[in-house]
């Protein structure tokens, strides 16, 4: 269960040691943006290590390394595949290639670690015009890819627009993704909302975000962590709901009868499907039902 | 294993953080610690300094760590940076 998704930046031992308890269900360490060209191979070093030494416990790592277009990824993956982060972000996926070009490199980092391959699922960053464009092909270029994930800072450079709360300019790429990741039948996590002081605008955007069918939603600020979980579990009359409609279901059966009905609406397959998630995740998040 | 051939550095002086220092020396190991927790744990860290350069295999060389209140696992990452560094990697 991924809701929330922490940035940290990878050269800072004060936030990565510290970063499994701050409630987010998932770390993102990040060689990337986050660390000056001068301190890449120092972050990557350091991250390796949290990886290695620290426990974690609670919480899934991803770890963002640097685009196949510069010369870092590969010293990335060398040293960060054998500690077994759950994921690889791989940033300015552009194409179906871009992820062939990651998977088939973590294959033979994986091979020369005796890991199963495929351990390690690969999470392409799409914040490019042309990324956008090509996200259902990205989505199912290849096994290894678990979920996709929107960056919308520099994709709204790509547009030459200004990033806006509303988020108007990236609408299209928001609803684009989730269809792609849903048709490919993977995951698909929204972009940071970027005014750390704003308590009110994260909600809105989080809120906005699950509404378009986003399996959660990634923040640069600890502050923004407790909100995104909330948005992103369901509520107390979702889960009721949920447990009623499986109880629907279960007195149709005994009582042969094919078509169901429940608060005069009549339950269907796909409403049983979202009643099974809502009680899979809450279970996951341990919320009992008296 | 290539020895120390130039002065380098990695990490910062900021909290949680080790600055180390490694540069060029004739005859083995000197390892120099001023750490804000010296009494309780300056034996510990200078045995992980220790532990680092031999296995990178570092022979020679001059180190001195200045230690912020550093996990062992942070320690461990900026000797080894340094080290790299200081071969010119």
């Amino acid at each position: 269960m991924r809701r929330s998704m922490l940035f940290l930046p990878g050269n800072t031992p004060n936030m990565l040691i510290n970063g499994s308890h701050l409630g987010s269900d998932a770390l993102i360490f990040d060689l990337e943006d986050a660390v000056s060209p001068a301190e890449k191979d120092s972050a990557r070093i350091l991250v390796r290590n949290t990886l290695k030494y620290m426990d974690l416990v609670g919480c899934e790592t991803i770890v963002r390394i640097n685009s196949i277009d510069t010369d870092y990824w590969k010293k990335d993956l060398d040293a960060i595949i054998p500690q077994k982060p759950n994921l690889i972000m791989l940033p300015k996926t552009n194409f179906a290639q871009d992820a062939k070009t990651a998977d088939e490199y973590i294959t033979e980092v994986e091979q020369r670690c005796g890991m199963e391959v495929g351990t390690v699922k690969l999470m392409p960053l799409i914040e490019t015009a042309l990324g956008v464009e090509n996200s259902f092909a990205i989505a199912t270029s290849c096994k290894r890819v678990a979920a996709i994930f929107l960056g919308a800072e520099d994709l709204t450079a790509d547009l030459r627009c200004k990033r806006t709360k509303g988020g108007a300019e990236i609408n299209y790429a928001r609803t684009r993704l989730v269809m792609a990741a849903r048709a490919a039948n993977i995951d698909v996590y929204d972009t940071p909302f970027t005014d750390v002081n704003d308590d009110e605008g994260i909600r809105i955007d989080a809120e906005y975000a699950k509404a378009l069918g986003f399996t959660g939603k990634a923040s640069i600020s600890p502050r923004h962590v407790d909100v995104i979980n909330e948005v992103f579990s369901p509520t107390m009359q979702e889960i009721d709901y949920a447990y009623e409609v499986m109880e629907a279901i279960r007195i149709a059966k005994e009582q042969g009868r094919g078509v169901i009905s429940l608060r005069n609406k009549m339950i269907d397959a796909p409403i049983v499907a979202r009643a099974e998630q809502t009680i899979a995740m809450a279970r996951e998040l341990g919320i009992r039902r008296d | 294993m290539s020895d120390i051939i130039k002065r380098a550095s990695a990490g910062t002086m900021e909290s949680s953080d080790a600055y180390v220092e490694i540069s060029p020396a004739d005859k083995g190991l000197e390892i120099s610690l001023d750490s804000v927790v010296q009494q309780q744990f300056g034996e510990a860290i200078e045995k992980v300094v220790l532990e680092v350069l031999t296995d990178c295999g570092v022979q020679n060389a001059k180190v001195n760590v200045i230690d912020k209140g550093a996990l062992d696992c942070v320690i461990r990452a900026r000797v080894e940076t340094a080290v790299m560094r200081g071969r010119g990697e």
